[in-house]
Protein backbone atom coordinates (compact mmCIF):
# COMPACT_ATOMS: atom_id res chain seq x y z
CA UNK A 1 0.00 0.00 0.00
CA UNK A 2 1.33 3.44 -0.84
CA UNK A 3 0.87 4.72 2.71
CA UNK A 4 2.66 1.76 4.29
CA UNK A 5 5.58 1.94 1.88
CA UNK A 6 6.20 5.58 2.81
CA UNK A 7 7.16 4.73 6.39
CA UNK A 8 10.88 5.33 7.04
CA UNK A 9 13.07 2.24 7.25
CA UNK A 10 14.28 3.02 10.75
CA UNK A 11 10.80 3.04 12.28
CA UNK A 12 10.48 0.98 15.42
CA UNK A 13 9.39 -2.58 14.81
CA UNK A 14 6.61 -2.88 17.30
CA UNK A 15 5.86 -6.50 16.50
CA UNK A 16 7.53 -9.73 15.42
CA UNK A 17 6.54 -13.24 14.38
CA UNK A 18 6.49 -14.49 17.95
CA UNK A 19 4.15 -11.76 19.14
CA UNK A 20 0.78 -12.65 20.63
CA UNK A 21 -0.88 -9.84 18.72
CA UNK A 22 -2.25 -11.12 15.37
CA UNK A 23 -1.15 -9.74 12.02
CA UNK A 24 -4.30 -7.95 10.99
CA UNK A 25 -4.21 -5.58 13.96
CA UNK A 26 -1.20 -3.92 12.44
CA UNK A 27 -2.70 -3.44 9.00
CA UNK A 28 -4.06 -0.09 8.06
CA UNK A 29 -7.82 0.22 7.96
CA UNK A 30 -8.96 0.22 4.34
CA UNK A 31 -12.37 0.77 2.79
CA UNK A 32 -11.76 -1.97 0.15
CA UNK A 33 -15.00 -1.10 -1.47
CA UNK A 34 -17.48 -0.71 -4.20
CA UNK A 35 -18.73 2.81 -4.88
CA UNK A 36 -20.81 4.17 -7.72
CA UNK A 37 -22.30 7.41 -8.93
CA UNK A 38 -24.74 8.04 -11.81
CA UNK A 39 -26.02 11.29 -13.30
CA UNK A 40 -29.64 11.70 -14.34
CA UNK A 41 -31.56 14.70 -15.58
CA UNK A 42 -32.08 16.75 -12.42
CA UNK A 43 -29.58 15.16 -10.07
CA UNK A 44 -27.29 12.26 -9.21
CA UNK A 45 -27.58 8.90 -7.50
CA UNK A 46 -24.66 7.74 -5.35
CA UNK A 47 -24.23 4.34 -3.77
CA UNK A 48 -21.72 2.38 -1.73
CA UNK A 49 -21.35 -0.87 0.18
CA UNK A 50 -20.66 -0.76 3.94
CA UNK A 51 -17.60 -2.88 4.64
CA UNK A 52 -14.34 -1.57 6.18
CA UNK A 53 -11.52 -4.08 6.48
CA UNK A 54 -8.27 -4.32 8.42
CA UNK A 55 -6.46 -7.01 6.49
CA UNK A 56 -8.82 -9.98 6.60
CA UNK A 57 -10.93 -8.67 9.49
CA UNK A 58 -14.04 -6.58 8.97
CA UNK A 59 -13.52 -3.62 11.27
CA UNK A 60 -16.90 -2.06 10.57
CA UNK A 61 -19.75 -3.80 8.75
CA UNK A 62 -22.06 -0.78 8.70
CA UNK A 63 -19.74 1.96 7.43
CA UNK A 64 -21.16 5.05 5.82
CA UNK A 65 -18.92 5.78 2.85
CA UNK A 66 -21.20 8.49 1.46
CA UNK A 67 -19.81 11.57 3.12
CA UNK A 68 -21.48 14.96 3.05
CA UNK A 69 -19.21 17.71 1.77
CA UNK A 70 -21.90 20.33 1.37
CA UNK A 71 -25.70 20.47 1.31
CA UNK A 72 -25.93 19.13 -2.23
CA UNK A 73 -22.46 17.67 -2.72
CA UNK A 74 -21.47 14.22 -1.49
CA UNK A 75 -18.35 12.13 -1.96
CA UNK A 76 -17.92 8.35 -2.08
CA UNK A 77 -14.74 7.21 -0.35
CA UNK A 78 -12.52 4.25 -1.25
CA UNK A 79 -8.96 3.40 -0.23
CA UNK A 80 -7.46 4.14 3.16
CA UNK A 81 -10.12 5.03 5.73
CA UNK A 82 -7.88 7.48 7.56
CA UNK A 83 -6.69 9.24 4.41
CA UNK A 84 -10.16 9.64 2.90
CA UNK A 85 -11.68 10.86 6.17
CA UNK A 86 -8.91 13.42 6.51
CA UNK A 87 -9.21 14.66 2.92
CA UNK A 88 -12.99 14.86 3.13
CA UNK A 89 -12.75 16.98 6.27
CA UNK A 90 -10.23 19.33 4.70
CA UNK A 91 -12.26 19.77 1.51
CA UNK A 92 -15.45 20.15 3.52
CA UNK A 93 -13.87 23.03 5.43
CA UNK A 94 -12.41 24.68 2.35
CA UNK A 95 -15.68 24.42 0.43
CA UNK A 96 -17.73 25.69 3.35
CA UNK A 97 -15.46 28.70 3.68
CA UNK A 98 -15.61 29.35 -0.07
CA UNK A 99 -19.38 29.10 -0.08
CA UNK A 100 -19.70 31.61 2.76
CA UNK A 101 -17.35 33.99 0.95
CA UNK A 102 -19.42 33.80 -2.23
CA UNK A 103 -22.72 33.74 -0.34
CA UNK A 104 -23.86 31.08 -2.77
CA UNK A 105 -24.08 27.29 -2.82
CA UNK A 106 -20.77 25.95 -4.17
CA UNK A 107 -20.37 24.22 -7.54
CA UNK A 108 -19.72 20.48 -7.72
CA UNK A 109 -16.84 21.26 -10.04
CA UNK A 110 -15.23 23.36 -7.30
CA UNK A 111 -15.51 20.51 -4.81
CA UNK A 112 -14.00 18.12 -7.34
CA UNK A 113 -11.11 20.46 -8.00
CA UNK A 114 -10.45 20.83 -4.28
CA UNK A 115 -10.32 17.05 -3.93
CA UNK A 116 -8.01 16.79 -6.89
CA UNK A 117 -5.70 19.47 -5.50
CA UNK A 118 -5.17 17.51 -2.25
CA UNK A 119 -5.01 14.09 -3.90
CA UNK A 120 -2.54 15.16 -6.56
CA UNK A 121 -0.27 17.20 -4.33
CA UNK A 122 0.13 14.44 -1.76
CA UNK A 123 -0.20 11.59 -4.24
CA UNK A 124 2.87 9.75 -2.85
CA UNK A 125 1.58 9.75 0.71
CA UNK A 126 -2.13 9.16 0.17
CA UNK A 127 -4.18 6.22 -0.93
CA UNK A 128 -7.58 7.63 -1.80
CA UNK A 129 -10.00 6.98 -4.65
CA UNK A 130 -12.95 9.37 -4.51
CA UNK A 131 -16.12 9.98 -6.49
CA UNK A 132 -17.49 13.51 -6.10
CA UNK A 133 -21.17 13.86 -7.00
CA UNK A 134 -23.82 16.49 -6.48
CA UNK A 135 -26.21 19.00 -7.91
CA UNK A 136 -25.76 22.70 -8.57
CA UNK A 137 -27.76 25.28 -10.45
CA UNK A 138 -25.25 25.86 -13.21
CA UNK A 139 -24.78 22.34 -14.59
CA UNK A 140 -27.34 20.22 -12.73
CA UNK A 141 -26.33 16.74 -11.64
CA UNK A 142 -22.60 15.97 -12.08
CA UNK A 143 -20.25 13.11 -11.27
CA UNK A 144 -16.49 13.63 -11.08
CA UNK A 145 -13.98 10.85 -10.65
CA UNK A 146 -10.76 11.49 -8.64
CA UNK A 147 -8.93 8.16 -8.56
CA UNK A 148 -5.60 7.29 -6.86
CA UNK A 149 -2.94 9.56 -8.31
CA UNK A 150 -5.11 12.63 -8.51
CA UNK A 151 -6.69 12.62 -11.96
CA UNK A 152 -9.92 14.56 -12.44
CA UNK A 153 -12.48 13.67 -15.06
CA UNK A 154 -16.22 14.18 -15.33
CA UNK A 155 -18.20 11.11 -16.31
CA UNK A 156 -21.96 10.48 -16.58
CA UNK A 157 -21.49 7.25 -14.63
CA UNK A 158 -18.53 6.08 -12.59
CA UNK A 159 -17.60 3.15 -10.36
CA UNK A 160 -14.70 2.84 -7.97
CA UNK A 161 -13.06 0.70 -5.34
CA UNK A 162 -11.80 -2.86 -5.35
CA UNK A 163 -15.20 -4.27 -6.31
CA UNK A 164 -15.59 -2.07 -9.34
CA UNK A 165 -13.54 -4.41 -11.55
CA UNK A 166 -16.36 -6.96 -11.37
CA UNK A 167 -19.08 -4.66 -12.62
CA UNK A 168 -17.56 -2.82 -15.57
CA UNK A 169 -19.22 -5.29 -17.90
CA UNK A 170 -22.59 -4.83 -16.20
CA UNK A 171 -22.23 -1.05 -16.36
CA UNK A 172 -21.20 -0.98 -19.99
CA UNK A 173 -24.12 -3.13 -21.08
CA UNK A 174 -26.84 -1.66 -18.85
CA UNK A 175 -26.18 2.08 -18.68
CA UNK A 176 -27.83 4.31 -21.27
CA UNK A 177 -27.94 8.10 -21.24
CA UNK A 178 -31.34 9.49 -20.32
CA UNK A 179 -32.29 7.11 -17.49
CA UNK A 180 -34.81 8.31 -14.93
CA UNK A 181 -34.09 8.64 -11.21
CA UNK A 182 -35.70 5.33 -10.31
CA UNK A 183 -33.90 3.53 -13.11
CA UNK A 184 -30.62 4.94 -11.83
CA UNK A 185 -31.40 3.78 -8.31
CA UNK A 186 -32.22 0.33 -9.62
CA UNK A 187 -29.05 0.20 -11.72
CA UNK A 188 -26.89 1.27 -8.79
CA UNK A 189 -28.47 -1.18 -6.36
CA UNK A 190 -28.06 -4.11 -8.77
CA UNK A 191 -24.48 -3.18 -9.69
CA UNK A 192 -23.44 -2.86 -6.04
CA UNK A 193 -25.14 -6.14 -5.15
CA UNK A 194 -23.26 -7.92 -7.95
CA UNK A 195 -19.94 -6.46 -6.87
CA UNK A 196 -20.55 -7.33 -3.21
CA UNK A 197 -21.31 -10.88 -4.30
CA UNK A 198 -17.92 -11.30 -5.96
CA UNK A 199 -15.54 -9.02 -4.07
CA UNK A 200 -14.39 -10.14 -0.64
CA UNK A 201 -13.61 -6.60 0.45
CA UNK A 202 -17.14 -5.36 -0.28
CA UNK A 203 -20.26 -6.34 1.58
CA UNK A 204 -22.73 -5.50 4.30
CA UNK A 205 -25.60 -3.23 3.32
CA UNK A 206 -26.09 -0.97 0.32
CA UNK A 207 -26.31 2.73 1.10
CA UNK A 208 -27.96 4.91 -1.54
CA UNK A 209 -28.48 8.65 -1.78
CA UNK A 210 -30.24 10.83 -4.33
CA UNK A 211 -29.09 14.43 -4.64
CA UNK A 212 -31.23 16.95 -6.52
CA UNK A 213 -32.49 20.49 -6.26
CA UNK A 214 -34.95 19.37 -3.60
CA UNK A 215 -32.20 18.04 -1.38
CA UNK A 216 -30.76 14.70 -0.35
CA UNK A 217 -32.76 11.48 0.13
CA UNK A 218 -30.93 8.65 1.83
CA UNK A 219 -31.83 4.99 1.80
CA UNK A 220 -30.36 1.75 3.11
CA UNK A 221 -30.92 -1.67 1.55
CA UNK A 222 -30.47 -4.28 4.25
CA UNK A 223 -29.32 -7.83 3.59
CA UNK A 224 -32.72 -9.29 2.77
CA UNK A 225 -33.68 -6.31 0.60
CA UNK A 226 -30.68 -6.59 -1.73
CA UNK A 227 -31.38 -7.50 -5.36
CA UNK A 228 -31.01 -11.25 -5.80
CA UNK A 229 -29.37 -13.10 -8.64
CA UNK A 230 -29.24 -16.72 -9.62
CA UNK A 231 -27.20 -18.89 -7.28
CA UNK A 232 -26.39 -21.69 -9.69
CA UNK B 1 -7.74 26.09 18.39
CA UNK B 2 -6.52 28.58 21.02
CA UNK B 3 -9.06 27.36 23.60
CA UNK B 4 -8.08 23.73 23.67
CA UNK B 5 -4.30 23.61 23.13
CA UNK B 6 -2.00 24.80 25.87
CA UNK B 7 1.00 23.47 24.00
CA UNK B 8 2.07 25.33 20.90
CA UNK B 9 0.47 24.07 17.69
CA UNK B 10 2.70 21.42 16.14
CA UNK B 11 5.01 22.22 13.24
CA UNK B 12 3.70 20.98 9.91
CA UNK B 13 4.78 17.54 8.73
CA UNK B 14 5.96 14.67 10.88
CA UNK B 15 8.17 14.90 13.92
CA UNK B 16 10.80 12.20 13.66
CA UNK B 17 13.08 13.53 16.40
CA UNK B 18 13.18 10.14 18.05
CA UNK B 19 14.03 8.23 14.90
CA UNK B 20 17.75 9.04 15.11
CA UNK B 21 17.71 8.12 18.78
CA UNK B 22 16.02 4.80 18.00
CA UNK B 23 18.57 4.00 15.30
CA UNK B 24 21.44 4.68 17.72
CA UNK B 25 19.63 2.64 20.36
CA UNK B 26 19.48 -0.43 18.15
CA UNK B 27 23.24 -0.37 17.71
CA UNK B 28 23.83 -0.64 21.46
CA UNK B 29 22.23 -4.07 21.80
CA UNK B 30 23.75 -7.34 20.61
CA UNK B 31 22.50 -8.50 17.25
CA UNK B 32 20.49 -5.26 17.05
CA UNK B 33 17.63 -6.57 19.21
CA UNK B 34 16.44 -3.71 21.38
CA UNK B 35 13.89 -4.52 24.08
CA UNK B 36 10.39 -4.73 22.67
CA UNK B 37 7.91 -2.11 23.85
CA UNK B 38 5.26 -3.25 26.26
CA UNK B 39 1.96 -3.93 24.51
CA UNK B 40 -1.40 -4.27 26.16
CA UNK B 41 -2.34 -7.34 24.04
CA UNK B 42 -5.81 -6.79 25.21
CA UNK B 43 -9.53 -7.13 25.15
CA UNK B 44 -11.47 -3.90 25.43
CA UNK B 45 -15.13 -3.37 24.65
CA UNK B 46 -17.80 -0.72 24.82
CA UNK B 47 -21.59 -0.71 24.59
CA UNK B 48 -24.09 2.15 24.35
CA UNK B 49 -27.12 1.41 26.52
CA UNK B 50 -30.31 3.26 27.40
CA UNK B 51 -28.88 5.72 29.90
CA UNK B 52 -25.24 5.97 28.83
CA UNK B 53 -22.15 3.99 27.91
CA UNK B 54 -20.46 0.95 29.50
CA UNK B 55 -16.75 0.38 28.87
CA UNK B 56 -14.91 -2.79 29.82
CA UNK B 57 -11.31 -4.00 29.75
CA UNK B 58 -9.10 -6.82 30.97
CA UNK B 59 -6.03 -6.00 33.08
CA UNK B 60 -3.11 -7.88 31.52
CA UNK B 61 -0.12 -6.11 29.99
CA UNK B 62 2.36 -8.31 28.09
CA UNK B 63 5.96 -7.86 27.00
CA UNK B 64 6.34 -10.59 24.36
CA UNK B 65 5.44 -13.80 26.20
CA UNK B 66 5.77 -12.45 29.73
CA UNK B 67 2.94 -10.82 31.64
CA UNK B 68 4.47 -7.50 32.59
CA UNK B 69 1.56 -6.15 34.63
CA UNK B 70 -1.33 -8.14 36.12
CA UNK B 71 -3.36 -5.18 37.29
CA UNK B 72 -2.90 -2.75 34.44
CA UNK B 73 -5.53 0.01 34.20
CA UNK B 74 -6.66 0.26 30.59
CA UNK B 75 -9.65 2.52 31.08
CA UNK B 76 -8.21 6.03 31.13
CA UNK B 77 -9.83 9.19 32.40
CA UNK B 78 -10.29 11.87 29.77
CA UNK B 79 -12.82 14.18 31.38
CA UNK B 80 -15.60 13.80 33.97
CA UNK B 81 -17.94 12.59 31.24
CA UNK B 82 -15.55 10.81 28.88
CA UNK B 83 -13.40 7.72 29.43
CA UNK B 84 -11.13 5.95 26.97
CA UNK B 85 -10.01 2.31 26.69
CA UNK B 86 -6.63 1.79 25.05
CA UNK B 87 -5.15 -1.17 23.17
CA UNK B 88 -1.80 -1.37 21.39
CA UNK B 89 1.51 -0.08 22.68
CA UNK B 90 1.02 0.68 26.39
CA UNK B 91 3.16 3.82 26.41
CA UNK B 92 1.41 5.26 23.37
CA UNK B 93 -2.10 4.79 24.75
CA UNK B 94 -1.08 6.23 28.14
CA UNK B 95 0.59 9.32 26.76
CA UNK B 96 -1.98 9.99 24.05
CA UNK B 97 -4.87 9.83 26.51
CA UNK B 98 -2.94 11.96 29.02
CA UNK B 99 -2.32 14.61 26.37
CA UNK B 100 -5.95 14.56 25.33
CA UNK B 101 -7.09 14.80 28.94
CA UNK B 102 -4.94 17.82 29.71
CA UNK B 103 -5.99 19.63 26.53
CA UNK B 104 -9.65 19.05 27.31
CA UNK B 105 -9.19 20.17 30.92
CA UNK B 106 -7.87 23.48 29.66
CA UNK B 107 -10.84 23.73 27.33
CA UNK B 108 -13.21 23.03 30.24
CA UNK B 109 -11.60 25.71 32.37
CA UNK B 110 -11.75 28.20 29.53
CA UNK B 111 -15.33 27.54 28.49
CA UNK B 112 -16.90 26.40 31.76
CA UNK B 113 -18.44 23.25 30.33
CA UNK B 114 -17.70 19.57 29.91
CA UNK B 115 -16.19 18.68 26.54
CA UNK B 116 -18.23 16.79 23.97
CA UNK B 117 -17.16 13.31 22.94
CA UNK B 118 -16.92 14.38 19.30
CA UNK B 119 -14.33 17.02 20.34
CA UNK B 120 -12.14 14.40 21.96
CA UNK B 121 -12.46 12.21 18.88
CA UNK B 122 -11.50 15.00 16.51
CA UNK B 123 -8.41 15.94 18.52
CA UNK B 124 -7.32 12.30 18.66
CA UNK B 125 -7.95 11.72 14.97
CA UNK B 126 -5.99 14.84 14.10
CA UNK B 127 -2.99 13.79 16.17
CA UNK B 128 -2.91 10.14 15.12
CA UNK B 129 -3.32 10.98 11.43
CA UNK B 130 -0.43 13.41 11.66
CA UNK B 131 1.79 10.59 12.90
CA UNK B 132 0.61 8.17 10.21
CA UNK B 133 0.47 5.02 12.32
CA UNK B 134 3.75 5.55 14.18
CA UNK B 135 1.75 5.93 17.40
CA UNK B 136 0.39 2.43 18.01
CA UNK B 137 -2.81 3.34 19.81
CA UNK B 138 -6.19 1.66 19.22
CA UNK B 139 -8.63 3.61 21.34
CA UNK B 140 -12.28 3.19 22.27
CA UNK B 141 -13.79 6.47 23.48
CA UNK B 142 -17.08 6.48 25.29
CA UNK B 143 -18.92 9.32 26.94
CA UNK B 144 -22.13 11.15 27.67
CA UNK B 145 -22.67 14.78 26.75
CA UNK B 146 -25.52 17.16 26.01
CA UNK B 147 -26.04 15.59 22.58
CA UNK B 148 -26.43 12.03 23.88
CA UNK B 149 -24.48 8.84 24.54
CA UNK B 150 -21.61 8.18 22.16
CA UNK B 151 -19.08 5.44 21.45
CA UNK B 152 -16.23 5.93 18.97
CA UNK B 153 -13.11 4.06 18.00
CA UNK B 154 -9.95 5.73 16.68
CA UNK B 155 -7.35 3.61 14.87
CA UNK B 156 -3.59 4.18 14.85
CA UNK B 157 -3.71 5.63 11.33
CA UNK B 158 -6.40 8.11 12.30
CA UNK B 159 -9.60 6.45 11.07
CA UNK B 160 -12.73 7.02 13.14
CA UNK B 161 -15.76 4.75 13.42
CA UNK B 162 -18.94 5.50 15.34
CA UNK B 163 -21.00 2.45 16.28
CA UNK B 164 -23.25 1.39 19.19
CA UNK B 165 -20.96 -1.48 20.27
CA UNK B 166 -17.27 -2.19 19.81
CA UNK B 167 -14.40 -4.42 20.75
CA UNK B 168 -10.69 -3.82 20.18
CA UNK B 169 -7.36 -5.44 20.95
CA UNK B 170 -6.01 -8.92 20.33
CA UNK B 171 -9.04 -10.52 21.95
CA UNK B 172 -11.57 -8.54 19.96
CA UNK B 173 -12.71 -11.37 17.70
CA UNK B 174 -13.98 -13.40 20.64
CA UNK B 175 -15.45 -10.35 22.36
CA UNK B 176 -17.19 -9.15 19.21
CA UNK B 177 -18.83 -12.54 18.79
CA UNK B 178 -20.52 -12.15 22.17
CA UNK B 179 -21.47 -8.56 21.43
CA UNK B 180 -22.93 -9.35 18.01
CA UNK B 181 -25.05 -12.04 19.57
CA UNK B 182 -26.25 -10.20 22.67
CA UNK B 183 -26.48 -6.54 21.67
CA UNK B 184 -29.85 -4.81 21.44
CA UNK B 185 -30.64 -1.12 21.33
CA UNK B 186 -31.61 0.53 24.65
CA UNK B 187 -30.39 -2.19 27.00
CA UNK B 188 -30.89 -1.77 30.75
CA UNK B 189 -27.85 -1.02 32.91
CA UNK B 190 -27.46 -4.47 34.46
CA UNK B 191 -27.90 -6.24 31.15
CA UNK B 192 -25.37 -3.93 29.52
CA UNK B 193 -22.80 -4.54 32.28
CA UNK B 194 -23.35 -8.29 31.95
CA UNK B 195 -22.94 -8.13 28.18
CA UNK B 196 -19.64 -6.25 28.44
CA UNK B 197 -18.44 -8.58 31.18
CA UNK B 198 -19.28 -11.60 29.05
CA UNK B 199 -17.49 -10.20 26.04
CA UNK B 200 -14.31 -9.37 27.98
CA UNK B 201 -14.50 -12.80 29.58
CA UNK B 202 -14.65 -14.39 26.11
CA UNK B 203 -11.59 -12.39 25.12
CA UNK B 204 -9.73 -13.52 28.24
CA UNK B 205 -10.62 -17.16 27.66
CA UNK B 206 -9.73 -17.21 23.99
CA UNK B 207 -6.71 -14.91 23.80
CA UNK B 208 -3.33 -15.38 25.44
CA UNK B 209 -2.65 -11.66 25.46
CA UNK B 210 -5.68 -10.94 27.67
CA UNK B 211 -6.30 -12.09 31.19
CA UNK B 212 -6.53 -11.48 34.91
CA UNK B 213 -9.30 -9.20 36.13
CA UNK B 214 -12.12 -7.37 34.37
CA UNK B 215 -12.62 -3.63 34.87
CA UNK B 216 -15.94 -1.96 34.07
CA UNK B 217 -16.68 1.75 33.73
CA UNK B 218 -20.28 2.97 33.54
CA UNK B 219 -20.82 6.55 32.33
CA UNK B 220 -24.23 8.16 32.63
CA UNK B 221 -25.63 11.66 32.83
CA UNK B 222 -25.60 11.32 36.63
CA UNK B 223 -21.93 10.44 36.82
CA UNK B 224 -19.31 7.75 36.44
CA UNK B 225 -19.06 4.39 38.17
CA UNK B 226 -15.53 3.02 37.73
CA UNK B 227 -15.60 -0.54 39.08
CA UNK B 228 -12.07 -1.85 39.36
CA UNK B 229 -12.08 -4.82 39.51
CA UNK B 230 -15.57 -5.78 38.42
CA UNK B 231 -14.62 -9.40 38.42
CA UNK B 232 -11.46 -10.91 39.79
CA UNK B 233 -9.68 -13.78 38.10
CA UNK B 234 -10.18 -17.21 39.74
CA UNK B 235 -6.43 -17.72 39.56
CA UNK B 236 -5.52 -15.42 42.41
CA UNK B 237 -1.93 -14.95 43.38
CA UNK B 238 -1.48 -15.57 47.12
CA UNK B 239 2.06 -14.19 47.14
CA UNK B 240 2.18 -10.77 48.73
CA UNK B 241 4.32 -7.89 47.42
CA UNK B 242 5.29 -6.96 50.99
CA UNK B 243 6.17 -9.36 53.72
CA UNK B 244 5.27 -8.35 57.26
CA UNK B 245 5.55 -10.87 60.05
CA UNK B 246 3.63 -10.74 63.30
CA UNK B 247 5.88 -9.96 66.30
CA UNK B 248 6.57 -13.29 67.97
CA UNK B 249 6.67 -15.34 64.73
CA UNK B 250 10.36 -16.02 65.23
CA UNK B 251 11.03 -17.57 68.70
CA UNK B 252 13.54 -15.65 70.86
CA UNK B 253 16.26 -17.98 72.23
CA UNK B 254 18.51 -15.58 74.14
CA UNK B 255 18.47 -11.87 74.93
CA UNK B 256 21.45 -9.67 75.79
CA UNK B 257 21.05 -5.93 76.57
CA UNK B 258 24.07 -3.61 76.34
CA UNK B 259 23.32 -0.01 77.42
CA UNK B 260 25.23 2.58 75.39
CA UNK B 261 26.44 5.54 77.47
CA UNK B 262 26.04 8.81 75.56
CA UNK B 263 27.44 12.20 76.60
CA UNK B 264 26.14 15.49 75.25
CA UNK B 265 29.07 17.06 73.39
CA UNK B 266 27.42 20.03 71.69
CA UNK B 267 23.91 21.41 71.64
CA UNK B 268 22.68 23.89 69.00
CA UNK B 269 19.31 25.46 68.31
CA UNK B 270 18.19 26.49 64.86
CA UNK B 271 15.29 28.90 64.72
CA UNK B 272 12.85 28.49 61.85
CA UNK B 273 11.56 31.63 60.18
CA UNK B 274 7.78 31.54 60.23
CA UNK B 275 6.10 34.48 58.57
Amino acid sequence: MAAASMMPIFSQNVSSKSDLVPDWTRQEVSTGTTIMAVEYDGGVVVGADSRTTTGAYIANRVTDKLTRIHDRIYCCRSGSAADTQAIAEVVSYQLGFHSIELDEPPLVETAAHLFRASCYRYREELMAGILVAGWDRRKGGQVYCVPIGGMLVRQPVSVGGSGSSYIYGYMDSNYKPGLSKDQCLDLTAKALALAMERDGSSGGVVRLATISEKGVERRVLLGDQLPKFSTH
Amino acid sequence: MALSNVLESPASGFNFDNAARNAAFEGLFEEGHPPKPMKTGTTIAGVVFKDGVVLGADTRATSSEVVADKMCAKIHYISPNIYCCGAGTAADTEKTTDLLSSNLTVFSLNSGRNPRVVMAVNILQDMLYRYHGQIGANLILGGVDCTGNHLYTVGPYGSVTKVPYLAMGSGDLAALGILEDGFKHDLELEKAKELVRDSIHAGIMSDLGSGNNIDICVITKQGVDYIRPFQESEYKDTRKPKYKYRPGTTPVLTKKVVPLKLEVVEETQQRMDTV
